[in-house]
C-alpha cells in the first residue's frame, strides 16, 4: 500500500504516512517488540539487533544496524509516552557501543489508528539540528547504495540462470 | 567547523536570504533592506553561505552581487530522496512481516 513522505524543512520535520492492510494489534506488536522490530527495521542487506529493549516510559530500545561486513552503527530510542495502542512517543539518539548517547538527536511520535480493517501509521520525527538529519541520511545512503548493489547481484544471477 | 549546505538552512534568516537571491542576484545593501538585523549580521550570514558554497560573487562596478548556485539546493533533495526509499524498503519489509505473522495465525486458528 502507499506511503506518504513529506518533508518541512521549516519546521525540520519529516512525516511518513502509511497504510497497512491488517488489524492494529499486528501492527503494533511489529513496532513495539524487540523481535519483530529486528525483523523489518533494517533495510536490506543491513539488519537490525537489538540488545536491549523495555517498552516503557521511561525505557528504552539500545540497538545497532548491521552492515553486511559487520559494521555497528548504534542508536538508543528512549520512551518518553505510550499509550497502549494509541499512540508512543520517543527520543532517538545516535550512541556508541557503550550506550553513550550522540546528541542532538530527533523527536519521533508516532500514532496508530484502525479503519475497516486498515491500520494507519502516521509517524513525525522532529530533528532539533539538521546537520543531524544529514547523518541519519548518509547512513542511509550508503544502505541505498548496498541495497542497489544487492539488486543488481539478483538481477546477474536470473540472467545467468535464463 | 563544518560548512555545507545543511549549515547554510539552519538559520531562518539565511533561508530568507536563499529566498530572495534565488529570484535575482542582490548586493548585501539590497539584502539587508528586507531584514530588521543591521547591515554587518547579513554580511556574517553571507560569509557563512559563501563557505557552504550556496552562494557566488559577481563584482559589478563598484557593487558586490551574490547569486544562489541552484544546484547546490538540489543536493537537500537528493539526501531526502535517500531517507525516503530507506522507508519504502522498512515498509516492504514489515508488509511482508504482517503478511506471514497473519498466516501463521491463521494456521493456527484452523
Amino acid at each position: 500500500m502507499k506511503m506518504d513522505f513529506i518533508v518541512d524543512k521549516q519546521k525540520k520535520t519529516v512525516y511518513i504516512i502509511k497504510e497497512f492492510a491488517v488489524e492494529l494489534s499486528l501492527v503494533w506488536d511489529a513496532y513495539t517488540r524487540a523481535e519483530l522490530l529486528d525483523q523489518w527495521w533494517a533495510p536490506k542487506p543491513m539488519t537490525s539487533r537489538t540488545k536491549a529493549m523495555d517498552f516503557e516510559v521511561g525505557g528504552r530500545r539500545f540497538y545497532a544496524m548491521v552492515s553486511p561486513d559487520g559494521d555497528e552503527r548504534w542508536a538508543v530510542q528512549k520512551y518518553t509516552s505510550i499509550t497502549p495502542k494509541t499512540n508512543f512517543k520517543f527520543f532517538n539518539a545516535f550512541a556508541d557501543k557503550d550506550e553513550n548517547l550522540q546528541l542532538p538527536g530527533s523527536d519521533w511520535d508516532l500514532n496508530f489508528s484502525e479503519q475497516d480493517g486498515k491500520t494507519k501509521v502516521s509517524i513525525s520525527i522532529y530533528n532539533e539540528s539538521l546537520e543531524r538529519l544529514e547523518r541519519m541520511i548518509e547512513g542511509g545512503m550508503r544502505e541505498g547504495t548496498e541495497m542497489q548493489l544487492q539488486n543488481l547481484e539478483e538481477l546477474l544471477e536470473k540472467l545467468a540462470q535464463g | 567547523m563544518r560548512r555545507d549546505i545543511f549549515q547554510a538552512i539552519a538559520d531562518p534568516t539565511r533561508r530568507a536570504i536563499i529566498a530572495l537571491i534565488a529570484v535575482q542576484a542582490l548586493t548585501p545593501n539590497a539584502l539587508a533592506e528586507h531584514f530588521d538585523t543591521t547591515r554587518q549580521a547579513v554580511s556574517k550570514h553571507l560569509k557563512i553561505l559563501t563557505e557552504c558554497e550556496v552562494v557566488t560573487q559577481e563584482q559589478k562596478g563598484r557593487e558586490i552581487y551574490y547569486r544562489l548556485k541552484i544546484e547546490k539546493m538540489k543536493e537537500i533533495d537528493e539526501w531526502l530522496e535517500q531517507y525516503r526509499k530507506i522507508w519504502e524498503t522498512r515498509y516492504r519489509q514489515l508488509e511482508d512481516l504482517l503478511a506471514s505473522i497473519k498466516k501463521q495465525k491463521r494456521g493456527k486458528i484452523k
